[in-house]
C-alpha cells in the first residue's frame, strides 16, 4: 500500500506523485510544496509523515477581522508587536515542534514562536504592522496547523498558573537538606569540646530553617487540619498537622530552654516527604481538559446581517462579524457549512441538514425547512443557510443545562475517601493513647510526662498513612494513562474501585460513529435498476446516500438525464425513462400501507422504480468490539443499564446480545440521563456513566464517576473525570478491576504503617523516644511505605500489561 | 575555631543563592513545561543545508505541474 509522504494515511482513492513522493491528497502536497520551497523539508526528516492534511477553511476564520474579537485573543498588543496563543490540536511530534518554532521562516513577519507540547499550544509573537491575526490563522491552516479557536478563549486571556506547590516543594526540601546537614554532629552524641561549644549555634540555624517549613509548606496541612476540624470530620491532616504543631513547638521550647536538640529535622522530613507524595499524585495531562462547558465548543463569532439606514455610503444590508455574545433576538446571522449553530432561532433561507448528534446523540441528520426552528448546538452539513435569531446564548435551550445544579456543586467534597475513612479513628485512638499514657507517668513520674505527651503524638504523626493512597493512586494514574486512560485526578480511581453501577449511552459510546452495516430488504433490483441507483446517488452529498454510494460503487455509472433533490424527502433520477426514487418512506411510496414498525424506527433509505416500491436498504450502527465481552465481565458484580436518546429500533437486538437484567431505556434526552443518574444514586448506589457527547455531559457530571469515550482523545470532549481512548473500550472492566487491586493496596499500606507506628508508639510511652530514633524511624517509615506501593503497583501494572497483550 | 562562623555563613549563603536560583526559574515558568526543551535542544540548524539549485527545481517542478492542473 502506498503511504503519502506528509500524513502517512494510505493513499486510497487518488495518488499524487511529486518529487519522487507520493500524496493522499493535494492539501498534502501543497504543504510539502510550502515547506520545500523555503527550506523546510528538515520537517520530513525529523519524523516520518509527521503532517496533517489541512482541512478546509474558506471564511471559517473571518470573525478574526472583526478587529475586537481579534483584540480578545491577544495576550500582548502594543503598536507594533502583538503575541497570541492558540492551542493547536493537531500537534504530535518532534516535527510539529520544528516547524511551528520555524515559522519566521514562512513568513518573515513572525518574530518568535514558542510550543508547549503538552499543552499542544503555541505562542507566536509577531511584527502587526504587516500581519494581521487572520492572516497568521490563514497561514498555520495552510500548513496543516489549524488552530482551535472557541468562545471560552475570548473570556480569559492568561489564566493563573498555580505554582504554590513547587515552590513548597522547593522550600521544604532546602530547608530538610539543611537541618540535616546541620543536626548531623548531633547524631553521634559525642562529647567533644569545640561541638559542646558550637551546639547552640547549630540549633538556633536549624530552628530558623524550621520555621518556613513548619508555616509555609506545611500550611496546607495546617488549614486542612483547621478546616476538617470545623466541620466536624476529622480527616488524615488532622492528626498531621497536631504533629507538625507538637513538633515544631515540643523543639523550640528545648532549644529555646537549651534542653536538648529537639526533633526539627524529624518534621522538616515529614513535610518534604508529604509534599512530594502530593507532586507525584498530580499527575496531569494538560493536553487534555476534564472541566469544559458548551462554550469550548461554540465558535466565537458569526457573520451577522446588519440593516444600516443610517449610513449613506452604504445603504441596505451589510454582512458583519458579530461576536457570538452580542447576539439578540431579531438578528439575521449566516451559518455556513459544518459550523455549529450557537443560538436558538428560526431558519430563513437555505437548505438545513443538521446533526443534533451532539445534543440529543442522535446520530440521524435532521432537515428542516424554512420558517421552522432550529436549536442551538445542532451542526449544519448543508451548505449556507441564514436564520433569525430567537434567543441570546445564554438562554438557549442546550446552554440552559447548564445552569442545573450538578454543574455548580463540587462532586469530590461528597466522598470520603479510604484515608478519610480511617483517620477519624486512628485520630481519636492516637489521642486516647497520649492521654492514658501521659496519666500513667502522672502517677508514677510526673517529671516525664510532658515528654511522653508529645513523644506520643510526634511518632503517631501518620505519615506513613497519608503516604500510601498519593503513591499508590499516583502510580495508578500513570498505568492507567499508558493504556490511554486518562483519568482528571487520583481521587477518581479511588471512587472507580467503590462502582457497582455502570451506565452506558449507546450512540458514539458503545457503538461507533459509523453507520456501517447495511443491508437491504425487498424486492431484489436489477442491474439496471442497481446501476441508475448508483448514478443517482452519485449527484447527492447526503451522508446516507454516500454511504450506500460507497457500496455500489462497482456498478457502471451513466449521466442523468434528470435529476431532482427534494431536501429532507428524497431524490428523484431519470435514466432513458425510467424513473427511480430514493429517500424516505413517505416521499418514495405515497400510496403505498403503513410500513410496519420495525423498519419504521430503523435509519433506512426506501426505493422505487417507475413508481413501484421496491425495498429499502437499512442502515445499523456497528457496536464495538468486545461490547459482549465488556458486559457480562461487567454484570458478575454490576448493575448495568444502557441510555439511549435514540428510539426504540435497536431495542431487541441490545436486548438479546446484552446480559438478562441489563436496564434498557430509550428517547433519554440529556436531562432525562441525569435524572435516572440521580435516581440511582438515590437508591445508594454509586454510579459509573460511559457516555461520548455533550447530550451526556448532566449524566456525567451527576454520576460518581464520569468516563468520556473519544475516538480522538484530542477532540475536545465535554466535562468528565476521565476520557477513554475508544480503541480501549474493551478494557473498561480491566480498568475498574486495577483501581479496585489499588484499593486492596491502600489497605496493605495501611496495615504496614500501623505496625511501625505501634513500634514507635512503644518507644514513646516508655519515655525512650531519642530525637535520633525519631529521626530514623520515620523517614524509614514513609520510604517502606513508598517503596511498598510503587513495587505492588508496578507488578499490577506488569500483569494488566500482560493481559492486554493477550 | 571560631572559623565555624564563617564557615557557616558561607555555606547558608551558597545554599541560599541556589534556593533563590531554584525560585526564580520556577517563577518564569521553566518548570511548566518540562518536555518541550528536551525535544528543541536536538534541533540543528540544518535550513540552508539545501542548496538553492535544489530550490529552483522545486519551483521548475511546481510550475510544470501547476501547468498540467
Amino acid at each position: 500500500m502506498i503511504v503519502c509522504f506528509h500524513c502517512g494515511d494510505a493513499c486510497i482513492t487518488t495518488t499524487i506523485k511529486h518529487q519522487d513522493h507520493c500524496f493522499c491528497c493535494y492539501g498534502c502536497k501543497t504543504v510539502f510544496d510550502i515547506l520545500n520551497e523555503n527550506d523546510l523539508s528538515y520537517y520530513y526528516e525529523l519524523e516520518a509523515s509527521p503532517g496533517s492534511t489541512p482541512s478546509k477553511f474558506d471564511g471559517k476564520f473571518d470573525f478574526l477581522k472583526n478587529e475586537t474579537i481579534a483584540h480578545k485573543l491577544l495576550e500582548f498588543d502594543e503598536l507594533s508587536t502583538k503575541i497570541v496563543s492558540f492551542v493547536i490540536p493537531s500537534i504530535h511530534c518532534s516535527s510539529c515542534i520544528w516547524i511551528l518554532e520555524n515559522l519566521n521562516k514562512l513568513n518573515s513577519d513572525i518574530k518568535t514562536t514558542h510550543v508547549n507540547f503538552p499543552k499542544k499550544e503555541v505562542r507566536i509573537t509577531f511584527s502587526a504592522q504587516k500581519l494581521t491575526l487572520h492572516q497568521l490563522v490563514l497561514l498555520l491552516c495552510k500548513i496543516g496547523y489549524e488552530p482551535y479557536i472557541s468562545l471560552n478563549d475570548s473570556n480569559s486571556k492568561t489564566p493563573v498558573i498555580n505554582r504554590s506547590l513547587i515552590y513548597k516543594l522547593g522550600v521544604a526540601g532546602f530547608a530538610f537538606g539543611n537541618i540535616m546537614f546541620l543536626s548531623f554532629p548531633e547524631y553521634f552524641e559525642v562529647s567533644e569540646f569545640w561541638l559542646d561549644r558550637y551546639k547552640p549555634i547549630f540549633r538556633w540555624l536549624i530552628l530558623i530553617f524550621s520555621i518556613p517549613v513548619a508555616f509555609y509548606s506545611g500550611s496546607d496541612y495546617l488549614i486542612s487540619a483547621y478546616k476538617s476540624i470545623r466541620s466536624k470530620l476529622l480527616n488524615i491532616d488532622v492528626p498531621i498537622a497536631i504533629g507538625i504543631l507538637v513538633l515544631f513547638f515540643r523543639s523550640t521550647v528545648e532549644i529555646v530552654m537549651d534542653w536538648g536538640s529537639g526533633f526539627l529535622d524529624s518534621m522538616a522530613g515529614l513535610v518534604f516527604f508529604l509534599l512530594v507524595g502530593k507532586f507525584f499524585q498530580e499527575k496531569t495531562y494538560a493536553f487534555l481538559s476534564f472541566e469544559r462547558d458548551y462554550k469550548s465548543y461554540f465558535p466565537i463569532a458569526v457573520t451577522r446581517f446588519i440593516n444600516d439606514h443610517t449610513s449613506k455610503e452604504k445603504p441596505g444590508v451589510q454582512e458583519e462579524q458579530a461576536q457570538v455574545y452580542d447576539l439578540v433576538a431579531g438578528d439575521r446571522i449566516i451559518v455556513r457549512n459544518n459550523e455549529l449553530i450557537p443560538v436558538d432561532g428560526v431558519l430563513k433561507k437555505g437548505k438545513v441538514l443538521i446533526d443534533y448528534s451532539f445534543v440529543t446523540g442522535e446520530a440521524e441528520l435532521v432537515s428542516k425547512r424554512p420558517g421552522e426552528h432550529l436549536f442551538a448546538g445542532g451542526r449544519q452539513q448543508s451548505g449556507v443557510i441564514e436564520m433569525d435569531v430567537l434567543k441570546s446564548v445564554e438562554q438557549s435551550y442546550l446552554t440552559q443545562l447548564w445552569s442545573n445544579e450538578v454543574f455548580s456543586k463540587n462532586s469530590k467534597s461528597s466522598f470520603q475517601t479510604l484515608t478519610d475513612q480511617i483517620s477519624k479513628r486512628f485520630t481519636i485512638s492516637i489521642l486516647s493513647i497520649a492521654v492514658l499514657a501521659t496519666l500513667y507517668w502522672l502517677v508514677y513520674n510526673p517529671s516525664g510526662a510532658w515528654t511522653v505527651f508529645t513523644a506520643v503524638l510526634i511518632v503517631a504523626c501518620p505519615c506513613a498513612i497519608a503516604l500510601a493512597a498519593p503513591f499508590t493512586l499516583g502510580n495508578l494514574l500513570r498505568i492507567f494513562g499508558i493504556h490511554k486512560c486518562y483519568i482528571k485526578n487520583s481521587g477518581v480511581i479511588e471512587q472507580l474501585a467503590n462502582i457497582d453501577t455502570v451506565v452506558f449511552d449507546k450512540t458514539g459510546t458503545l457503538t461507533t460513529n459509523y453507520k456501517n452495516i447495511i443491508t437491504y430488504e425487498g424486492i431484489e433490483l436489477t442491474d439496471e435498476e442497481r446501476s441508475l441507483l448508483t448514478s443517482t446517488l452519485r449527484a447527492t452529498n447526503h451522508p446516507l446516500s454516500r454511504s450506500l454510494y460507497h457500496i455500489l460503487q462497482n456498478y457502471n455509472i451513466h449521466t442523468l438525464d434528470n435529476f431532482k433533490e427534494e431536501v429532507g424527502q428524497g431524490i428523484i433520477g431519470v435514466i432513458n425513462q425510467n424513473k427511480i426514487k430514493v429517500g424516505s418512506y413517505a416521499f418514495v411510496a405515497n400510496d403505498q400501507p403503513e410500513l410496519n414498525p420495525t423498519i419504521q424506527n430503523q435509519t433506512s433509505v426506501h426505493i422505487s422504480t417507475n413508481d413501484t416500491y421496491k425495498g429499502c436498504y437499512m442502515f445499523f450502527n456497528e457496536y464495538r468490539k468486545g461490547m459482549q465481552k465488556v458486559f457480562e465481565s461487567l454484570a458478575k458484580d454490576c448493575q448495568l443499564a444502557v441510555l439511549s436518546g435514540d428510539n426504540e429500533g435497536e431495542k431487541n437486538y441490545l436486548k438479546n446480545t446484552l446480559p438478562s437484567g441489563t436496564d434498557l431505556v430509550f428517547n433519554q434526552k440529556p436531562i432525562d440521563k441525569l435524572n435516572y443518574i440521580k435516581a440511582l444514586q438515590a437508591k445508594g448506589k454509586n454510579v459509573l456513566m460511559i457516555g461520548d457527547g455533550l447530550n451526556d455531559a448532566g449524566a456525567l457530571a451527576q454520576s460518581d464517576v464520569g468516563l468520556v469515550i473519544s475516538e480522538n482523545i484530542n477532540v475536545f470532549s465535554p466535562a468528565c473525570d476521565g476520557i477513554l481512548d475508544a480503541t480501549q473500550f474493551k478494557n473498561i472492566p480491566a480498568f475498574i478491576t486495577l483501581s479496585r487491586k489499588g484499593k486492596k493496596v491502600i489497605i496493605y499500606a495501611f496495615i504496614f504503617s500501623l505496625c511501625y507506628n505501634l513500634i514507635g508508639l512503644g518507644f514513646a510511652v516508655t519515655g525512650h523516644l531519642e530525637p535520633i530514633v525519631a529521626a530514623i524511624l520515620m523517614p524509614l517509615s514513609s520510604i517502606s511505605i513508598v517503596l511498598f506501593t510503587s513495587l505492588y503497583t508496578y507488578i499490577i501494572g506488569r500483569k494488566f500489561n500482560r493481559k492486554n497483550n493477550k | 575555631m571560631s572559623i565555624i562562623y564563617l564557615l557557616l555563613a558561607i555555606s547558608v549563603i551558597v545554599a541560599l543563592l541556589f534556593f533563590v536560583a531554584f525560585i526564580i526559574s520556577v517563577k518564569n515558568g521553566q518548570y511548566d513545561d518540562t518536555y518541550t526543551p528536551s525535544v528543541r535542544m536536538l534541533f540543528e540548524d540544518e535550513l540552508i543545508k539545501k542548496k538553492p539549485q535544489i530550490a529552483t527545481k522545486t519551483n521548475e517542478q511546481t510550475l510544470m505541474t501547476d501547468q498540467l492542473k
